[in-house]
């Protein structure tokens, strides 16, 4: 794998692999969340995009400069409406707990129904003042200025407790029906971030987010990072005798090294993120709360008779794991740079994570690992390949044939047909991915 | 007179546009249920099959149009249905040799099989996107409206005008005889009844001597016939656009279970009810109170209970409610 990284290092350019290896390091933080759901106890959980939108909400809320017009504007009418919805949620959970009434189902019901009107009416005028707040360049209530790192744990926290309430909703179903749900409801999560502009902008994006990693600028500024690169280059510079010829190959060198001193930085912050989570995992695994797990996912009705309270412990995992999605899309964003709500596509942001997780070994940590590094990589590198297959297939006809110019334009579809292709293959030969679950015995 | 206006303008902005998309979302949600009820899996692919068979459609159209051929006033598609639907079996029936085969003998988990099913996706989404292109395309022709808002103003006198456009027609006309004749098959015909034996209790109808392998091939069959027919009819009143027919699957999942999966009558009542609750909820009722009403009772909001950005999300919202009430559908599941 790191020998694959290294050969498009050097036939694309060193940017472009250092850019594979950290969103590599992202999913495959992504696809320990999942591997926790769905490896460890077997939940089906195709919410994977709802809980990236998440943590990529987290992201802007923690780290943006608040617009303190629109908190004047109409702050009080959404902090009011915030109050509606946790008195809501709250009571839901008092009359689920306390009543046992057959009609009880029902109350909770229409209370919802009745709320939101409620809300829209508290709402609905703040809303429309904050979003008519110069519009163009913000339009929404901002975020509290705080470095963006802390949004991970905020986007975890929200993850989670978001994962909570789907989680008590859901989790009593049977598999394929929980699938589905869950589907769904990352489709409601994200038609809400996408079109709650007082929160997100919405369809018009939040860019320029704050970095935990200098900004290439102020690196190509600072004398330290001058000196450095010139000392790196020391042999290739002594090379060149002119002194105006030296300093503009100096300038190109800054500047290109610069882009990647700072992907060598989010690379390492990414490292010891995963590292981290990978290390936990691994003792939970091994550990009697690891062995509950497997014993859930093998036997429910056996770990039931030993007295394990499966529903609760479903409901943790379900949790954690998303937790985990959620912390991963707060550093997807942070990565980026930038947050785009109309980007959450289930195609992109479920079912390659899921690919990941399945190709590379249910169950098995590093499995997942090595399942994002391989098809994050070929997700990347599939486009490129299908270019020069196509160049050679057809290197007979000349350029303007239709048909060539036909695929060309497709390049970007082909790495769906290799995914599916490579799904359907290990589902079939290797149904435990590449690196199988290891049996632990304890 | 109010009365009458007001009514009219329900059916021109509620009824007919609900029915429309309800029909589209109850052929697609009677092929999901069918594939459910017969092969135990939920199939994810079959959004992307119903954007592969409208695609044949719209070729076959294409070739139809350059030999000169075509319908009058009704769209060329409807002759070349036929061959979107057997390329939609072939495609199908190929995908079920050589994938949903293998796990279907092993018996495996329902789990295994939807995530077997996602690769399928992919591999149907390339293909159609590779094939025909991620763009918009519109493939309707012939008469675009059978009754203008205008003319029928003119022929009533009232001031609100119905519109209704031939899509609209074709699409409900054509579900009613695909479901009805759907509907006899399963409950008149001996091969109708033994599809639903076996999708009762397959082993008791393997002891009556039921073949499944016919079993499975004519549900196949079945379902792709529903599926390139829903896929056409949605894209002939909208247009066609591969992705689109992806996020069209999750309404008519919702639309299956709601109407109780595995049961082909729920799903097609199933459908009608997430059309009409998106569309019932996301209409602005401001003008319809406005005839109603008195003067000096003039609603000043637009009476909408939530906007329309939200609309599947209302669809996914049902369904969850429908998930935690009655697991099991509306009307009863899990049998054919």
């Amino acid at each position: 794998m790191a020998l694959l990284i290294i050969i498009v290092g050097f036939l694309q350019s060193w940017g472009v692999a250092l850019s594979i290896v950290n969103l590599c390091l992202i999913s495959a933080v992504m696809t320990m969340g999942v591997n926790i759901q769905w490896g460890y106890s077997g939940l089906i959980n195709f919410g994977v995009m709802g809980f990236l939108a998440i943590g990529g909400l987290a992201a802007i809320v923690v780290s943006v400069p608040p617009v303190n017009e629109a908190w004047d504007a109409g702050g009080f009418g959404i902090i009011l409406s915030g109050l509606i919805l946790f008195l809501l949620i709250a009571s839901i959970f008092y009359v689920h707990q306390k009543f046992r009434s057959k009609y009880k189902n029902y109350f909770l019901f229409c209370l919802v129904i009745s709320v939101i009107p409620i809300m829209k009416l508290v709402a609905g005028p703040s809303i429309s003042s904050i979003e008519s707040i110069d519009a163009a360049t913000s339009g929404f209530l901002g975020g509290f200025d705080l470095p963006i790192i802390l949004s991970w744990f905020v986007g975890a926290i929200l993850a989670g407790m978001i994962a909570f309430i789907i989680g008590k909703v859901c989790l009593g179903l049977r598999s394929d029906y929980l699938a589905i749900a869950t589907l769904l409801i990352s489709g409601i999560v994200v038609s809400a971030v996408k079109h709650e502009e007082w929160l997100t902008r919405g369809v018009k994006n939040v860019t320029g987010l704050k970095r935990p990693a200098p900004y290439e600028v102020d690196l190509q500024n600072s004398d330290w990072f001058i000196n450095f690169i010139e000392f790196l280059f020391q042999g290739r510079l002594s090379k060149i005798y002119n002194l105006d010829e030296k300093i503009i190959a100096l300038n190109e060198l800054v500047i290109t090294s610069s882009g990647i001193f700072v992907k060598l930085c989010f690379s390492f912050i990414f490292s010891i993120v995963l590292i981290t989570i990978l290390v936990f995992s691994e003792r939970a695994l091994r550990s009697p709360w690891g062995r509950m797990m497997r014993a859930i996912r093998d036997n429910e009705d056996a770990a039931k008779a030993m007295g394990k309270n499966v529903v609760k412990r479903h409901l943790h995992i379900f949790i954690i794991g998303s937790a985990i999605i959620g912390f991963s899309g707060a550093m997807l964003v942070t990565y980026d740079g930038l947050f785009t709500p109309a980007s959450y596509q289930p195609l992109r942001y479920t079912f390659i994570i899921w690919v990941m997780v399945l190709l590379g070994g249910t169950g098995n940590n590093y499995g997942a690992i090595l399942g994002a590094f391989v098809v994050w990589f070929i997700w990347i590198e599939s486009a490129p390949f299908a270019l020069f297959l196509i160049e050679i297939l057809m290197s007979q006809t000349d350029d303007t044939n239709q048909l060539k110019i036909h695929l060309i334009d497709s390049i970007p579809y082909f790495r769906y047909l290799v995914m599916g292709l490579g799904l359907l293959l290990v589902m079939r030969y290797r149904p435990k991915g590449l690196l199988p679950e290891k049996i632990i015995k304890n | 007179m109010d009365i009458i206006n007001s009514i009219v303008l329900l059916c021109n902005f509620l009824v007919i546009p609900a029915l429309t998309y309800g029909s589209q979302l109850a052929l697609g949600a009677i092929g999901v249920t069918l594939i459910y009820g017969v092969l135990r899996f939920a199939n994810f692919a079959y959004g992307d099959l119903m954007a592969f068979g409208t695609m044949t459609v719209i070729l076959v159209t294409w070739y139809l149009k350059s030999l000169g051929i075509n319908l009058g006033v009704l769209p060329t598609a409807l002759i070349a249905l036929p061959f979107g639907i057997i390329a939609t079996i072939l495609i199908s029936l190929l995908f079920d040799k050589t994938v949903f085969k293998y796990y279907r003998d092993k018996k495996s988990d329902p789990v295994i099989l939807i995530v077997v099913s996602l690769g399928v996706m992919f591999i149907l989404n390339a293909l159609v996107r590779i094939i025909i292109g991620p763009g918009d395309v519109v493939f309707m022709d012939g008469a675009r409206f059978i009754m203008k808002a205008r003319e029928f103003k003119d022929l009533t006198g009232l001031d609100e005008g119905l519109a209704l456009k031939s899509t609209q027609l074709i699409t409900f006309i054509t579900t009613i005889i695909t479901a009805s004749l759907l509907f006899y098959f399963l409950n008149k015909t001996k091969t109708g009844k033994s599809m639903r034996a076996y999708s009762n209790n397959e082993d008791l109808a393997l002891l009556s001597g039921i073949d499944p392998n016919k079993i499975i091939i004519l549900t196949w069959v079945l379902v792709s016939i529903l599926a390139t027919v829903a896929g056409t009819l949605y894209g002939l009143d909208k247009s066609f656009k591969p992705l689109a027919y992806w996020n069209n699957l999750l309404p008519i999942f919702a639309a299956t279970i709601v109407g109780g999966i595995g049961n082909p009558l729920g799903a097609f009542y199933g459908g009608f009810v997430i059309a009409f609750t998106e569309i019932g909820l996301t209409y602005a009722y401001k003008k319809f109170f406005v005839y109603l009403l008195p003067e000096r009772l003039e609603p000043s909001s637009l009476i909408q209970y939530i906007s329309t950005d939200y609309k599947f999300a209302i669809s996914f919202a049902i369904l969850v409610v429908v998930l935690i009430y009655r697991p099991n559908g509306i009307f009863k599941g899990k049998v054919i």
